[in-house]
């Protein structure tokens, strides 16, 4: 219990995320181009904050599959910001010793000649420390 | 006018293009890009956690040099726009970030968010002005039917890149109407491309292009401009040869004449990269032969090759 309390500290402190501003109106849900492909949906996951079940955010999927385009970030009535609250338990896992989504030893196979740089200093940066 | 200029890790490389097209440009406008000596890569993303100081330095970094030239920072590519627009917020105004950032960076004086970070379009529309493009406009690109791609990383947050409407914007428009063109306005012109999960979600970056590319197509558009690296890559992937994606600095620089001066040169840079990496880099195993003889002269010219051959190397 006490770890998993300091753990949902944790993710409100390094997203600087306040989940009980919240109203549950769903439009982060709703604006999200990411949404089919999340197990748990942006407007889901201050619940699970609020709740201290901080694990099931780190285990899921959706953490690989947003892509910080930042529209629930600006459309959030609220000022939630949804996509902080992701990224931070994108941290709490990746900066975990050889956690994360994306490993060097892939790069060579996903890569093709037009591939910008930008890409791979961008998933670097987002998906593994 | 003088401008500290951020070109960033894809501009050098990918995106020469992009960069090229826009300094002849600028100076056709009567600016000039001073390029940030030994700038650093941005990251490419924002880095979201509040307690995330390294990543930011090197934002920090190049908004201080421009700080101390007095300059306005330009960046081209979204992406860096992006990071270092929202690092200069920061520093601006979150104390403990700008403290911790500060005690990193051991400037003589702390920097405290001082410089003005302007995307390109914004030199365009604020200093140069759309009117005064229009009038140096010699071959506007009349009845060219042109999409606007704006994507995420120019609009979003809107409160702290303040560009332009985040929901209904219009800059790209005016740029089109400005050298003669006719924007083509389609609703998934502010949607995401996928950005970087093109890396390993391929399919899922792909539907997401192929929305907006057939929303373009539909309204009309014959091609699409975007301002980021990624976001052309991407779309490049579903767009197909019915529907070329421009940087807008290739118009731009097609509008004003110089784009063929423009295409000379890197063509040029081609050519020289194409030489040097038949088998790999030759000039680097003919330096590394041994019982050469080495004369002064032998090592100036081995200075010199190295310098083409890392210039080539860039291009790869």
């Amino acid at each position: 219990m006490n770890s998993k309390k300091s753990q949902a500290e944790m993710i409100q402190e390094i997203s600087g995320v306040n989940p009980l501003k919240c109203m549950k109106c769903g439009k982060c849900s709703a604006t999200c181009p990411s949404f089919d492909e999340m197990d748990i949906k942006p407007h889901q996951f201050v619940s699970y904050v609020i709740h201290e079940d901080v694990e099931a955010l780190m285990n899921s999927k959706s953490l690989w599959k947003c892509l910080s385009c930042f529209a629930c970030v600006e459309r959030c009535p609220r000022d939630v910001k949804p996509g902080k609250l992701i990224d931070a338990a994108r941290q709490m896992v990746v900066r975990q010793r050889g956690e994360g989504y994306l490993s060097p030893d892939e790069i060579p196979e996903l890569l093709d000649p037009e591939l910008p740089q930008q890409l791979l200093v961008s998933a670097f940066r987002r998906y593994r420390r | 006018m003088k401008y500290s200029y951020y070109p960033g890790c894809t501009l050098r490389t990918k995106a020469q293009q992009l960069d090229a097209y826009a300094r002849a440009s600028a100076g056709v406008l009567g600016f000039e890009l001073e390029e940030i000596p030994e700038w650093q890569c941005c990251g490419g993303v924002y880095p979201l956690g509040s307690d995330e100081i390294a990543t930011k330095l090197s934002s920090v970094r190049a908004l201080n040099y421009a700080k101390e030239e007095g300059q306005d920072l330009v960046t081209l590519c979204s992406a860096c726009h992006h990071v270092i627009k929202r690092v200069n917020d920061d520093m601006k105004h979150v104390e403990d970030i700008r403290t911790r950032a500060n005690n990193y960076m051991q400037l003589s004086e702390p920097y405290a968010g001082e410089t003005k970070v302007l995307h390109f379009l914004e030199v365009l529309r604020d200093q140069v002005g759309f009117e005064v493009l229009k009038e140096k406009v010699v071959k506007p690109l009349t009845g060219k039917k042109i999409g606007a791609y704006y994507g995420c990383l120019l609009l979003r947050t809107s409160k702290i890149l303040a560009f332009d409407d985040p929901e209904n914007p219009r800059i790209l428009e005016d740029f089109i109407r400005a050298i003669g063109g006719e924007p083509v306005l389609y609703p998934y012109r502010n949607e995401c491309c996928g950005g970087y999960i093109s890396l390993k979600e391929k399919q899922m970056a792909k539907t997401m292009c192929d929305t907006i590319t057939e929303s373009a197509k539909g309204f009309g558009a014959e091609c699409l401009i975007t301002a980021c690296p990624l976001c052309m890559y991407n779309l490049n992937k579903s767009a197909g040869e019915e529907l070329p994606v421009f940087y807008f600095t290739q118009l731009l620089a097609e509008a004003l004449g110089v784009k063929e001066q423009v295409d000379a040169q890197l063509g040029k840079k081609a050519a020289v990269y194409l030489e040097q990496s038949g088998e790999g880099c030759k000039c680097q195993g003919k330096l590394n032969e041994p019982g050469e003889e080495r004369t002064g002269t032998q090592d100036r010219n081995k200075e010199e090759q190295k310098e083409t051959c890392e210039e080539g190397g860039r291009d790869s």
